[in-house]
């Protein structure tokens, strides 16, 4: 890389070309409450998994929609527009891909070029080639997407590993009531900076649609 | 610069006229509660613009209140706007009902303008038996010129305004301040100083200054007569794969893409008509975010008819006739792309990517979400081909009642799928006729495995459509967790050997 940087007249640096080839693109937008987990937000470049629920899937692509990003969901059933809408997707900027079938790879890696967020989930049964996941985190960090997989298990050579733990419904009770939130444990790990396990308690979803950090439940020993 | 001279058509009361009543009857236009047209029977009675709705009802009890149909009026004024092209080209549509031309050029073919009105009378009196004609310098006091049916000499049109009252001005809080300050006269506003009133007014101040001292000299957005935009390709011998047809068509989107660019236009939604030699048709409407290109509009050609073949009323013979149709066009100047946001590169990328996906794995393989109204949360999701315009079919707005609050289950089962509900008898789940729940349910089973329910809400009936045979439906929901913290929707028949259904799963 050329050592040139663009100085003012009193000798400070302007421009520092030596910083200007680096990865400039700043990181996609997640909702506050999680912050805890992705302190940076969503990394360009990355491969964030995901397992355990849907509905932190939703919520990862909900402030980065909102921001103007677009996303794609290949190999997932019907997903809730709505339930989408209320997590903050922009439902202009989503495309489904419900059915890929065998060219499943194929759709991923077209969508990397320019979708900025893809989320997808696996075909079932055969599991995927190591060079194909390899090829599509190399795509997205080529192209300056996010590859969200949508796994059981995991997905070799994540970035971040985003798992969700349901906890308790609130707002039902035996035959009264309705669901109105569920207290979610997710936890990230993963390796360079995301290598430290971090954790949070959140309402997924609050109540009402959306994301919301969750207060530490109050033990009650008198009960 | 003097402003050019212009022939102002003014059709009064055309909001009224353009819906079809005759003008003996007293009858008024009303938007938003005020009056914004009314008839000239109901001005003898007293009935004034921007009245309220009760005033000019008590003003004339036999007032006729109309909606106003700005489509109508547009629709109505078109052969006037055809009448007026006959004379001169470059007609500018103010709104309907006022329309403008140059004088300079008809006045010398009619041998002056004299002629020019008399030319003019004659074309509109038919259709507009009401229209007033007026000639000034300049198309403000050519309209005030017209809706008094006066001909204003060369160079006087200053001097025909300056008595005029402020209010003329179709700038109401604008004239509030003028009228505070004291301005009383358009004479009196025009004789400000420009720069001050520039400074104090702000651009619409200074446009309107501008009106009032009769130099609006600004530039005449010509309406050319429309040319036909439509393209046909005729195949013969008629063509039955899909590839050669979109190649011969190649040539012909071009020169659609072409023509309308050659007139600075570009075409938002196509319509595509495709022909079979057995006498099939297949016509859809593409609407596409952006401008349509060549190869855009061949993708739709191949879609459509990769699309049609597959259906149930497939072409039984060759294509031999294709046309483009364009819907919506737009000038292309109106369609540069916004500096930030907006349809901007990044979004035509994304749209561009995501019709390569569709072509990679056909029509129908993306898809695009759109927000439906229905009580069911599997209603109120719906998906379309991408490309399709994505408009709900009920309004989502609408109130539904029966539906369910926030928050909406994120996983959607289509078809639903078959669920054991048991109480703690192992006996199915029965609702009564009533809605209510004898037994509450203990188990729940999907995919025959048992677990027990934790929590449950409802049962809330859902009766719908009970007027229609075929759509009637008559259910009751309930919300179930089940040990393991899934929460699902299920719906249960109101039988006595109920039917119970996972519809969605709040996962």
């Amino acid at each position: 890389m050329l050592d040139v940087a663009i100085r003012k007249p009193d000798g400070s640096t302007a421009v520092d070309w030596q910083h200007v080839g680096l990865r400039t693109a700043p990181p996609l937008p997640v909702a506050p409450a999680l912050r805890e987990v992705l302190p940076d937000g969503l990394r360009r470049g990355s491969t964030v998994s995901v397992s355990g629920s849907m509905s932190l899937l939703l919520a990862l692509l909900g402030a980065a929609s909102g921001d103007g990003a677009w996303c794609a969901l290949v190999g997932f059933p019907r997903l809730s527009a709505e339930a989408a809408a209320e997590y903050g997707v922009d439902l202009s900027r989503l495309a489904f891909v419900p059915a890929p079938g065998s060219g499943w790879t194929t759709a991923v890696g077209a969508l990397l070029d320019a979708v900025d967020i893809v989320a997808a989930r696996p075909p079932r049964g055969r599991g995927l080639a190591p060079g194909d996941v390899r090829r599509l985190a190399a795509r997205a960090r080529s192209k300056d997407a996010v590859l969200v997989p949508y796994v059981s298990d995991s997905w070799p050579g994540a970035d971040v590993r985003l798992h969700a733990q349901a906890g308790e419904w609130s707002g039902i009770g035996l035959g009264r009531g309705r669901l109105r939130a569920r207290r979610v444990d997710v936890v990230a790990a993963g390796k360079g900076t995301a290598a430290r396990r971090r954790s949070a308690q959140l309402w997924l979803p609050a109540d009402g649609g959306g994301v919301d950090q969750a207060p530490a439940p109050v033990i009650d020993l008198a009960g | 610069m003097d402003a050019p001279r212009r022939i102002c058509v003014w059709c009064p009361d055309w909001p009224v006229a353009a819906l079809g009543v005759d003008p003996t009857e007293p009858a008024a236009v009303v938007t938003a509660n005020r009056v914004v047209a009314c008839s000239h029977a109901a001005r003898e009675h007293g009935v004034r613009r921007g009245q309220r709705r009760r005033e000019a009802q008590a003003a004339c009890p036999t007032l006729a209140v109309l909606p106003r149909n700005e489509e109508a009026e547009a629709r109505a004024f078109e052969p006037v706007v055809a009448a007026l092209e006959s004379i001169a080209p470059g007609v500018e549509i103010t709104r309907p009902g006022l329309a403008a031309i140059g004088v300079r050029g008809p006045s010398r073919y009619f041998g002056g303008e004299t002629g020019v009105l008399h030319a003019l009378s004659r074309a509109i009196a038919p259709l507009a038996p009401d229209g007033l004609l007026g000639i000034a310098d300049g198309s403000f006091a050519a309209e005030q010129a017209a809706r008094r049916g006066l001909v204003v000499d060369p160079g006087n049109s200053e001097r025909f305004l300056a008595p005029l009252p402020v209010e003329t001005l179709d700038l109401p809080s604008l004239v509030d301040l003028l009228k505070r300050l004291g301005i009383r006269t358009l004479g009196a506003f025009a004789k400000l100083e420009a720069r001050d009133v520039l400074a104090r007014f702000g651009p619409d101040g200074a446009w309107a200054h501008r009106q009032a001292s009769g130099r609006d000299d600004h530039p005449l957005a010509a309406r050319r007569p429309p040319v036909e935009f439509a393209v046909t390709l005729d195949l013969e011998p008629p063509v039955d794969r899909i590839d050669t047809v979109a190649f011969s068509a190649r040539g012909t989107a071009e020169q659609f893409v072409t023509d309308l660019g050659a007139h600075g236009l570009a075409c938002t939604c196509l319509e595509l008509q495709a022909r079979s030699d057995n006498g099939e048709e297949t016509v859809r409407r593409w609407r596409h975010a952006g401008v349509l290109s060549t190869v855009d509009v061949l993708d739709r050609v191949r879609w459509q008819l990769a699309g049609w073949a597959a259906g149930p009323n497939g072409p039984t013979g060759g294509i031999n006739r294709l046309r483009l149709v364009p819907i919506e066009t737009v000038p292309t100047g109106a369609h540069q792309q916004a500096l930030w946001g907006g349809t901007g590169a990044h979004d035509e990328r994304a749209a561009r990517a995501l019709a390569r996906v569709q072509t990679l794995l056909g029509h129908g393989s993306v898809l695009a979400p759109v927000l439906d109204g229905g009580r069911d949360p599997g209603q109120r999701t719906r998906l379309v081909p991408w490309g399709d315009e994505p408009l709900p079919l009920r309004s989502p707005e609408q109130p539904w009642p029966g539906q369910l609050p926030a928050p909406a289950p994120s996983v959607l089962l289509d078809p639903p799928r078959p669920a054991q509900l048991l109480d703690a008898t192992h006996r199915p789940v029965v609702v009564t006729d009533r809605g209510a729940m004898p037994a509450p349910p203990a188990l729940f089973g999907l995919d025959g495995e048992l677990t027990a329910v934790t929590s449950w809400a409802g049962p809330w009936p859902v009766d719908e459509r009970w007027w229609s045979a075929e759509e009637a439906r008559r259910v009751v929901r309930c919300q179930i967790v089940d040990v393991r913290g899934r929460a699902y929707l299920v719906t249960g028949t109101m039988t006595d050997s109920p039917r119970w259904q996972v519809e969605a799963v709040y996962d």
